[in-house]
């Protein structure tokens, strides 16, 4: 199969790109590392009649620093989260969820802002954005608005952008000192779509668990923060015992579908056993006081 | 360079065959490519570099794994007008003449192929690797090949190709 015919402009500025957007709304599609997109078009799932391809926009190929936290670009692909030192030293998380992407011939081409953008309910960034409270920067013709990755995501697959709304930022907060941190998921094979995913984030005051946020993937329409799980852990002392009620909990809680590939009960079972893992991890590392 | 489209004249400009002008292998190329059509295709049909295979087309095989610009991706994930001003590395590019590249030397000594359709895109993928750790681990070389599907060989001698490969690469 090949794509259907299309439109085709490569842009050089984001202004340039939002008026192209602003002209054909939806019967434009934005391409970027295009490892989700043109798997589409190739089995015309997509037939878009407009591409406004991002790669020539050199002013959205950046990871830097902004106020803290680190801005990362429309552009920026994920196989830079491997190695880049901001992310190490600010957001570790990513290094690690960077690692569980697919495969390395993809991260050199996909892009993180893209996978923020597309929200498949398996792909890791979504939930580790959501995990570290991320935000992202829409700009469209009528303007740019900020919103949180949380409000981004509106179900299977369905995003809060307008047709003539791109993404060009994505924000992560730095992790709060003495943070520890964990990503684990459960595929077939190694690169495979994850069945199930967990991010643990989890900081210490003293004995006890001052702050927790455990996001799944792999299980729902989206990815998801339940709130029973934090409420579990959130005021209390870790040990084995509270993180296997916070897993039994997750297992309760989350809503997960079934497809060939596993069953929801499957899905919901192996978030529960993550869960346990993810926490005990994120101890170990919060433990050691070390953001890393 | 490439026979015209043949809807072309009732295509819109922005739809149209358009040229574009890209190294590969070392060699200047201009030709006129389609929007829609994939740097796979156009690397088999116009530049005749027929090395380059297309197996699934969506990402997940690699047959069709070359270099951009030293870095491998999917060729069947790229538009050729996306490789304009670009420099496309693919598997013709390696040997010299009559004498193999190491990497190919290697999988010819490990025994590293069968039917040789992966072959080539998992070459460029360890052509990659070994640029970048010329000493790679089996996990970093179980990194790179856990990209390519190959249906002949089980896998165990295209490890020892590459374990075989980095020898070579460094002693060359």
């Amino acid at each position: 199969m090949k794509p259907v015919s299309f439109k085709y402009f490569a842009p050089t500025t984001t202004a340039e790109a939002v008026e192209i957007l602003g002209r054909y709304g939806a019967d434009a599609k934005v391409l970027a590392g295009g490892q989700s997109l043109m798997p589409l078009l190739n089995m015309r799932l997509a037939r878009p009649a407009v591409l406004v391809d991002l790669n020539r926009i050199a002013e959205l190929d950046y990871i830097r620093s902004s106020a803290g936290s680190v801005a990362i670009g429309a552009i920026a692909r994920q196989r830079q989260l491997e190695n880049d030192p901001l992310i190490a030293e600010r957001v570790p998380l990513l290094k690690a969820a960077a690692r569980l992407i697919s495969h390395p011939q993809l991260r050199n081409r996909g892009t993180i802002v893209g996978s923020i953008a597309h929200g498949d309910p398996s792909a890791e960034l979504p939930a580790a954005a959501l995990a570290l409270n991320a935000d992202v920067t829409a700009v469209g013709i009528s303007g740019t608005r900020t919103l949180s990755v949380d409000a981004l995501y509106l179900g299977y697959m369905v995003t809060a952008l307008n047709p003539e709304e791109m993404l060009t930022e994505v924000r992560f907060p730095a992790l709060p000192a003495g943070t520890g941190w964990a990503i684990q998921e459960m595929a077939r094979r190694h690169g495979d779509f994850a069945l199930a995913g967990v991010v643990a984030l989890l900081r210490l005051q003293g004995t006890q668990i001052a702050a927790a946020r455990v996001a799944y993937f792999g299980l729902g329409g989206r990815a998801c923060c339940p709130v029973e799980v934090e409420k579990i852990l959130v005021g209390a002392s870790p040990s084995n015992e509270l993180f296997t009620q916070a897993a039994a909990r997750a297992t309760a809680v989350l809503e997960a579908g079934d497809d060939i590939h596993a069953s929801a009960e499957y899905r919901r079972a192996i978030a529960g056993v993550l869960t346990r893992r993810t926490l005990s991890e994120a101890l170990a590392r919060a433990q050691q006081g070390a953001r890393s | 360079m490439s026979t015209p489209h043949p809807a072309s004249e009732t295509l819109a400009p922005e739809a149209a065959p358009r040229t574009i002008t890209l190294t590969v292998n070392g060699k200047r190329y201009a030709a006129a490519a389609a929007p829609c059509k994939t740097l796979a295709d156009f690397l088999r049909e116009d530049i005749r570099a027929t090395g380059t295979r297309v197996g699934c087309e969506h990402g997940v095989c690699g047959a069709c794994t070359i270099l951009l610009n030293g870095s491998a991706v999917r060729s069947c994930l790229m538009l050729a007008v996306q490789a304009d001003g670009q420099e496309i590395t693919t598997i013709e590019g390696l040997a010299s003449g009559n004498q193999l590249h190491p990497i190919q030397q290697a999988f010819w000594e490990e025994h590293g192929l069968q039917c040789g359709f992966c072959t080539a895109g998992i070459i460029m993928s360890v052509s990659e690797l070994l640029r970048r750790v010329p000493r790679p681990s089996e996990e970093e070389i179980y990194e790179t090949l856990g990209g390519h599907l190959c249906r002949c060989t089980g896998y165990q001698q295209i490890v020892h190709s590459v374990q075989r490969a980095a020898q070579l690469v460094r002693q060359s």
